[in-house]
């Protein structure tokens, strides 16, 4: 139940595999993207409401097929470059898309953790998106009003981190929640990060507990969700979200950073010490 | 940083006051990352100060003392009065009409106020593949008033959208660095100039011909209190 990261991604993701990592701004699981570039995992389906910088990785590393998303970008900073030369070069592969808006990511997550084949909404009309994406349209028995349908999201594999786990495998997150529980309910099998083990979960307002009966591995993954951030543990990096703007525009540079801080450390420890180790030679 | 003659304030900074004053003390606001939450942010912090900020990262009736760099940041949810999931902020909130406002920005908008934020060319082969709608398209038509903010130009403001993300039907308002926006006869249609800009820039930054209001008006310049609250968020949301 507990393991280290890098068995629980041997074990767990196989090739072609389709991956939600979710983590809506907070609590994004960095680390186990990270150990997914680090495998060398090779056509997988990553889908994700907001892609960010640990997709950007993986999409520039080669990982990925298709993403099925909502908004791809750097918050507040603006593109992401390895995405953009995905879908506009074709750079290191073609990237099929599948794009939807937010409610209906949510909704379609919502249906498969409810075991429904499709997730319905008031959304979708008009505009370009209806005919670039699956949707359809059903209609209410009850009152004939025309709604929208979205294929239930299903993923072979859900990857979420969270601050804690007890001695048992049973999750404990809190803060902003995004579309966690779904996504570990929706998926046929699930990966949990966590910033520690405790002894005992304490109880939360408004936390989100994943007894351990759905999760198939929990992995200690300290800063595991850096850029980003784990509430009651560090803040999120904003300054990474700046700098990593010009590391991604340029395929050599994008590259080598990936190298010397992903592909040459061994673990999210590594990681966060080569991250260290740069700031010094910098300085 | 745009030019702004020898006024002792940007292009910008009238942008985002101007559109902080059309938010009011009881509106509730879904509000975007960038330009819209600095707006939202200064309402809160001037006329409005019981209007309820709402970010697509579930928290409601965030408080912020800095500004926040994306739509999740630690201070939106430690200063809400909830926090929710995204599943229940799209189906309970946006989609169950508990939100009147929604401010929104794009990268290209046309004459009826439907805006693109997908790409720009074509959709399979983009010259430039933007973001994507995140929560505009649903955001467009939850609420009964959008504000849009964009900066005037022949990219932004086009006769044909590359991709239509979201529908225009309740934009009420769009704030430009130039001037006002508004819909009339079903056509948005300059009504307001800011101090120093004209009608003529308006026309000159716009790729459709842009109708302006007989009784064109120009707004207010930003007064010393807007001003200072705006420029001591932005200091501290860069610290």
């Amino acid at each position: 139940m507990i393991v280290p990261l890098s068995d629980a991604v041997a074990e767990h993701v196989h090739d072609g595999d389709v991956v939600a990592l979710e983590g809506f701004t907070h609590l994004i699981p960095s680390a186990a993207g990270h150990e997914l570039i680090r495998q060398e995992r090779r056509d997988l389906t990553l889908v994700r409401m907001t892609p960010d910088v640990v997709y950007d990785q993986l999409i520039g590393m080669g990982c990925a097929r298709k993403l099925v998303f909502s908004w791809g970008g750097n918050p507040g900073v603006g593109s992401l470059h390895r995405l953009r030369d995905a879908v506009e070069n074709g750079w290191p592969q073609p990237l099929e898309l599948e794009e939807h808006s937010h409610a209906g990511m949510a909704a379609a997550y919502a249906a498969g953790a409810a075991n429904l084949p499709f997730g319905v909404l008031r959304g979708y009309r008009g505009g370009d998106l209806p005919a670039r994406t699956r949707v359809a349209t059903v209609v209410c028995p009850f009152t004939g009003e025309e709604l929208a349908a979205v294929p239930a999201h299903r993923p072979d594999v859900g990857v979420i981190h969270a601050q804690q786990a007890d001695r048992h495998g049973n999750v404990q997150l809190w803060g902003i929640a995004g579309v966690q529980k779904e996504t570990v309910l929706a998926s046929k099998r699930s990966i949990v990060t966590v910033e520690e083990i405790v002894d005992e979960l304490e109880p939360r307002p408004n936390a989100v507990v994943l007894p351990s009966w759905v999760v198939s591995a929990v992995c200690v993954a300290p800063r595991g969700a850096h850029p980003s951030y784990a509430a009651g543990y560090y803040d999120r990096d904003n300054e990474f979200y700046v700098a990593w703007d010009p590391v991604s525009r340029d395929r050599e540079t994008f590259l080598a950073w990936m190298q010397r801080h992903v592909l040459d450390t061994a673990d999210v420890d590594g990681y966060h010490a080569s991250l260290v180790a740069e700031e010094t030679t910098a300085a | 940083m745009s030019v702004n003659g020898d006024r002792p304030y940007t292009a910008d900074e009238m942008m985002a006051v101007e559109a902080s004053r059309r938010l009011a003390d009881d509106n509730v606001c879904f509000v975007g990352i960038g330009l819209p939450s600095l707006a939202a942010n200064l309402a809160r912090r001037t006329h409005a100060p019981g209007c309820t900020l709402v970010y697509e990262s579930g928290t409601i009736g965030s408080k912020p003392v800095r500004l926040p760099l994306s739509i999740g940041d630690g201070e939106l949810a430690d200063t809400a009065d909830a926090v929710v999931s995204v599943p229940e902020m799209f189906a309970y909130w946006l989609q169950g009409r508990r939100i009147d406002v929604g401010f929104l920005g794009a990268a290209q908008i046309d004459r009826h106020g439907n805006l693109n934020s997908t790409v720009i060319g074509s959709y399979d082969a983009p010259s430039v593949r933007l973001p994507g709608g995140g929560g505009a398209p649903e955001i467009a038509l939850g609420v009964d008033d959008v504000f849009v903010m964009l900066r005037q130009s022949k990219r932004t403001f086009v006769g044909e959208l590359d991709f239509t993300t979201s529908l225009g039907d309740n934009v009420r308002v769009v704030v430009t660095d130039l001037g006002i926006l508004e819909p009339r006869d079903g056509e948005l249609t300059l009504t307001a100039v800011h101090p120093g800009a004209t009608a003529d820039e308006a026309r000159a930054a716009t790729g459709w011909d842009l109708r302006v209001a007989d009784d064109l008006a120009e707004t207010e310049p930003p007064t010393e209190g807007e001003l200072t609250a705006l420029r001591a968020l932005e200091t501290k949301g860069r610290s």
